[in-house]
């Protein structure tokens, strides 16, 4: 148990610990810093999104929906509540208000299987889209604009270590080990009693519990909204990120989410054939790495993990 | 009355180009189980052909039809070969990223030499913009083109696929790729058939949808795309005249709703619509519920 503590305490500590000294010491500017907000951001979003995806087998591709989602629910909070409650009160309702539709949705859509599944994800995340543009209390197509900006390090990483830490245990725990059963093969599960329309449904709710968490930070640190930010090519970055870091690897998906933000602002100053090389990046990791950088491992701490007697080298499968 | 016949003829002729569009994706997916999603930018460079065989060379609006045909043909073979051939034993996922690499790319490979600003087709000839009043409903000789293109290509197509031995590997290839391959079918060869076909109906689509809203751009594929994939799967997805059915009831609800003034709500009942028919019918309209064996 204290074993498994350290393993994700060790790590989130230090990478803490290490930018907060960076940005002491002034090598983070305020480009690098939002830089790094954008990597939290995408952290949590592809995280969550493996954890369907990656661990539970199912293919869905409207994650921009519920970030919307919660991005908007805060950002209409905190402009009516003042203070650091309102923001709280605002991550928390977007956050339940997008695992809410995640349940409403979740329920009809989840019996579909591969490709049916994916679309309708999709659609969905396209109605709130469309819903988003045609409502009065969102501001429509015109976006919101300054939204008052609360989160800072302390409260970014707060809440992706949060994200992290819950997801590690959930996929650990015999909740997640229903979730791979149900990926590995769904008859054999049902099989032995799994209630896979229930794994399924809750990880998706999960799921779009901390979209709905990563778009209401996303609101409050960058106070600018605008309905088509969370069109079809969101949800296809968060897919590419899990992907790219390898399916059921949420070590991967962290990687990979650091690696694509460095490539990008290494890209941005040529801008007109950044998204050429993006894509083509993306058709060759595809082409000679279909199984992403990861594969289905972790980073497993070898040198910490033999110091405090763990000689195996943990496959989470 | 007139008023119904009139968005009825509108309906058609929407219906039309994406049924055209969702026949190429359900081919696809037919017969190698992958949603194609650089489908849309086929159609989209179907679309500047058209645009550039009429402005620079000046020709014939039929020539620019073929042209387009021809070199999304050939685009669609390429793509197939180059990016999707390599993945075919790997997973769904990796082709389907692959897939929609492959669609960004063309879009902003596109947006690199012609611009993000939209064009104005070139001006057709007379026969192309005429009107027909009849008793109030008033039908453009460009909607009567553009249904009929279409109604004659899909009969071209249906003929292929039930007549000949190139569709009837087709239909093998698409049942069981192995037992096909056993008896003596190209695998290769029938796939690369396919995208052809597919890609040549998305080129014409492409032509026609610049006739028919008068206006291109390199990023005009995304939507038509995604919708034509609605269809698609709404009529059950690998299967042709359910795209054939999807097509229409997408265009028309399309058209209903604007119709109706909600045009800002548009693609969202399309979607709706979708979700709907899955909830009810998890494998499409037409779609057969396979039971899976133990």
């Amino acid at each position: 148990m204290l074993r498994n503590i350290l393993r994700w305490a060790l790590p989130l500590a230090a990478a803490y610990g290490i930018v907060l000294l960076l940005i002491e010491i002034g090598v983070i500017d305020n480009y690098l810093f939002a830089t790094m907000m954008t990597i939290c951001i995408n952290i949590i979003l592809a995280t969550s999104l493996n954890l369907v995806v990656g661990f539970t087998g199912q293919l869905a591709l409207g994650h921009a929906g519920f970030m919307a989602v919660g991005a908007y629910t805060c950002a209409i909070i905190t402009m009516r509540v003042d203070g650091i409650g309102g923001f709280l009160l605002g991550v928390a309702a977007g956050a339940a208000l997008a695992a809410f539709l995640g349940f409403l949705i979740g329920l009809p859509v989840l019996r579909l299987r591969g490709d049916y599944l994916a679309i309708a994800t999709l659609g969905f995340s396209e109605i709130i889209r469309v819903a988003i543009n045609n409502m009065e209390i969102t501001n429509g197509a015109a976006g919101q604009s300054g939204i008052p900006r609360h989160v800072d390090w302390n409260w970014m990483f707060g809440f992706l270590a949060l994200t992290l830490i819950f997801l590690w245990h959930y996929i650990r725990s015999s909740h997640g080990r229903r979730a791979v059963a149900v990926r590995e093969d769904e008859i054999a599960a049902e099989a032995i009693g799994i209630n896979t329309t229930r794994v399924k449904v809750q990880t998706f709710v999960i799921a779009a519990f901390f979209a709905g968490l990563g778009g209401a930070l996303y609101a409050s640190y960058f106070y600018v909204l605008q309905p088509n930010q969370f069109g079809f090519l969101r949800s296809i970055d968060i897919l590419v990120i899990v992907v790219l870091g390898g399916l059921g690897s949420m070590s991967g998906s962290i990687i990979a989410a650091i690696l694509l933000a460095v490539v990008s602002t290494a890209l941005a100053q040529f801008t007109d054939v950044r998204m050429i090389i993006y894509s083509l990046t993306m058709v060759l990791i595809m082409i000679f790495r279909p199984g992403g950088i990861m594969g289905s491992r972790e980073v497993s701490l070898g040198i910490l993990g033999k110091a405090f007697g763990d000689k195996k080298k943990e496959v989470t499968r | 009355m007139t008023e119904i016949l009139q968005q009825v003829v509108n309906a058609l002729s929407l219906g039309s180009i994406y049924a055209l569009i969702a026949l190429g994706y359900t081919m696809v997916y037919g017969i190698i189980k992958l949603i194609n999603f650089a489908h849309g930018e086929i159609y989209m460079i179907g679309a500047f052909v058209g645009y550039w065989t009429m402005r620079v060379f000046h020709l014939d609006f039929f020539v620019a039809l073929i042209a387009a045909m021809i070199i999304c043909m050939v685009l669609g073979v390429l793509i197939e070969r180059i990016a999707y051939r390599p993945l075919r034993q790997s997973t769904r996922l990796a082709s389907l990223i692959t897939a929609i690499g492959v669609s960004l790319l063309l879009q902003y490979t596109m947006m690199r030499f012609v611009g993000a600003d939209p064009r104005a087709y070139p001006p057709l000839p007379d026969y192309m913009n005429q009107s027909f009043n009849l008793g109030g409903v008033v039908i453009k000789s460009q909607q009567l083109v553009i249904i009929g293109i279409s109604v004659l290509l899909m009969i071209g197509l249906q003929f292929i696929v039930k007549t000949t031995r190139m569709g009837k590997a087709m239909r093998a290839v698409s049942q069981d790729p192995e037992a096909a391959q056993l008896m003596g079918i190209g695998v290769d060869r029938t796939i690369s058939f396919t995208f052809a076909l597919g890609s040549a109906l998305a080129g014409a689509a492409g032509v026609l949808v610049g006739v028919y809203y008068n206006s291109i751009n390199p990023f005009m594929g995304i939507m038509p795309g995604l919708k034509a994939f609605v269809a698609a799967v709404f009529g059950g997805i690998g299967i042709i005249p359910g795209a054939l059915i999807g097509a229409y009831v997408i265009g028309g609800s399309e058209t209903l709703v604007s119709s109706l003034g909600f045009s800002l709500l548009r693609d969202g009942v399309v979607f709706a619509i979708l979700i709907a028919i899955l909830s009810l019918k998890p494998t499409g309209l037409l779609g057969k519920n396979v039971r899976e064996k133990v």
